[in-house]
């Protein structure tokens, strides 16, 4: 099944000739109403006008992390505060979230693109569909919610935590489908098994799952284990959040509702575009977004564009490929974005602990867990001698970074000298988790 | 009425108490006491010996995140139900101990312990007849 046939399974020169329609108007939008975005333009001696086809795109000026935390709160929006409906907000590096806006259009725009996702996962009106990403600030919860009320299917908004709950409702509600993150997929299947639910006794047939990488393997373990289908679903915050691309029963890359964010790789290192086929950073242009529309927002997500827009299912929109890593040194732990510099930041705050760290996340029966290894100060011990005084900092920390990163990490109290000054990127983070 | 005993973080990790021992080797301090609790990760290693402030400046200045304290360390008699009246007798003041370890000291037992108000514990042991052992009395040793 096809949510929008005429969108999705529109030919090339159709699409293009409406992307380049939609750019255009796009580009007048915030050169009139983001002065961030008027005053870039104009040191590039660009005027709308020059944005005339979709291939026009490449004029145009990029948009990093950085600009959005440069602009923090309000300053990449576009529409009057009165047309806002809502405001959501991820995580940043130095203590400041990345503030995304949204108007009544944008909202419909992402419910229509989360049930084109939905559609071609196979979910129908009849379904019950449970939403297992976090509900809040994240998009995950709400942007996948509206998606299934759009299709018509009934949203069981469980979120995440309280496994077991969830798990006889989806056994006693005989639950179709299921969005979360993959790794939160595989806890639920261990803690069914646990509570000695055979997956025959469940009724789960799809699961949209995202917001965190994954591999093939992973696939098949989790379908295995649920008795399901397992299949990607792709987005990001700052573009609208889960939506963006989505893979459909042939499976061979994920689709991009590119009707409304136009994807685009090129090379992080020389920003110069790179063709189909290609490896490289994805950068996205929203096309009709009001709120926040970004141009040439790059997503430091790394990957390509698929080859060839003939897709056995009927859709003509481009695909790309799974994401394979990361431009930057973001983790994704839980669903959630976290920098090292989040962690320097607020260990430089705190007096007792030296200027040194180390992140290590490991994958714990299923789920992603964060130590954050600090040194003490040796002057902080020469006022305490117990092992109080030592818990007690350990606390401290814990709770500023929760307060920071918005994930709870155990953190480890190491003595003086014992942590490797870091050198170069990458020294501070150990990565135990293993995409199997 | 007390001694100065060092207090040092350690990570529960192989070659870190070595590591420590071989510091006070270094700036010729005998050991007298030495005890050491711990959690899963880290531990606090205890120690009393010679020349005090001089082994605190030796590791402090090497960037040791050690501290100095004044502990009580009281003198008991070789027979069963000292250590019982002893504590029997800070718990009878209300006194809680913080930490505790012993020794031996020429034929006596010394226990050595941190309480929450140590200028109480001490007029309470007076009291109760027991003898304190003084810092010098354990330089003499060495």
């Amino acid at each position: 099944m096809i949510w929008n046939e005429h969108k999705e399974t529109m030919s090339r020169d159709e699409m293009s000739a409406m992307q380049g329609h939609r750019l255009h108007k796009m580009v007048d939008y915030v050169y009139h109403n983001v002065p961030f975005y008027r005053k870039k333009l104009q040191e590039m001696d660009l005027i709308p006008d020059d944005i005339r086809t979709i291939e026009d795109i490449v004029k145009l000026p990029f948009t990093t992390k950085q600009d959005l935390r440069d602009n923090y709160p309000y300053g990449l929006q576009a529409a009057p505060q009165s047309e806002i409906i809502r405001i959501h907000a991820s995580s940043g590096t130095t203590g400041n979230p990345t503030i995304v806006v949204y108007t009544r259009r944008d909202i419909e725009i992402w419910a229509e693109c989360m049930a084109r996702c939905l559609t071609a996962y196979g979910m129908t009106r009849n379904d019950t569909f449970s939403v297992s990403y976090g509900y809040g600030l994240f998009t995950g919860g709400l942007g996948a919610h509206y998606g299934v009320e759009k299709v018509g299917g009934a949203v069981v908004p469980a979120s995440t935590g309280n496994t077991e709950k969830h798990i006889r409702l989806i056994r006693d509600l005989g639950i179709d489908g299921i969005a979360c993150t993959p790794s939160y997929a595989l806890h639920l299947a261990e803690v069914m098994e646990q509570l000695g639910i055979d997956k025959s006794e469940i009724k789960l047939r799809i699961g949209a799952f995202g917001a965190e990488p994954w591999t093939e393997n992973m696939r098949q373990e989790i379908e295995s284990r649920l008795g399901l289908k397992a299949y990607n679903l792709y987005g990001l915050s700052e573009i609208m959040g889960p939506c963006v691309s989505f893979e459909c029963s042939c499976q061979s890359g994920s689709h991009i509702n590119e009707d409304h964010f136009f994807p685009e790789i090129i090379d992080p290192v020389t920003l110069e575009p790179l063709g189909r086929g290609k490896h490289g950073e994805l950068v996205f242009t929203t096309l009709t977004k009001q709120g926040m529309p970004l141009l040439r927002y790059r997503t430091r997500d790394l990957c390509s564009l698929i080859e060839g827009d003939d897709c056995p299912c009927g859709r003509k929109m481009v695909r790309m490929s799974p994401v394979m890593g990361r431009s930057d040194d973001m983790l994704i732990i839980r669903g959630i974005n976290v920098f090292p510099s989040q962690v320097e930041s607020v260990i430089l705050d705190i007096p007792e602990c030296a200027p040194r760290y180390l992140l290590v996340v490991d994958r714990v029966d299923n789920l992603d867990t964060l130590t954050v290894h600090v040194e003490m100060r040796p002057e902080y011990f020469a006022g305490a001698d117990t092992i109080d005084a030592i818990t007690d900092l350990a606390k401290k920390v814990s709770f500023k970074l929760r307060s920071v990163l918005s994930i709870n990490a155990q953190v480890q109290i190491r003595q003086p000298g014992s942590l490797e000054r870091s050198v170069g990127k990458g020294k501070y983070v150990i990565d135990n988790r293993v995409l199997r | 009425m007390t001694v100065h005993q060092l207090s040092i973080f350690i990570e529960n990790k192989a070659g870190t108490l070595v590591g420590l021992l071989r510091q006070l080797k270094e700036a010729n301090i005998s050991l007298i006491a030495i005890s050491i609790s711990d959690t899963m990760d880290y531990g606090i290693c205890r120690i009393i010996c010679s020349e005090p402030m001089k082994a605190y400046e030796f590791l402090k200045d090497a960037g040791v995140a050690v501290s100095l304290r004044e502990v009580i360390a009281v003198e008991l008699d070789d027979e069963p139900g000292r250590a019982a009246d002893a504590i029997g007798i800070l718990s009878d003041e209300g006194l809680s101990i913080a930490y505790m370890y012993s020794f031996r000291l020429t034929g006596k037992g010394v226990i050595v312990f941190r309480t929450d108000d140590n200028p109480r514990a001490i007029e309470a042991l007076r009291r109760g007849g027991l003898t304190m052992i003084r810092e010098d009395d354990l330089s003499k040793l060495v």
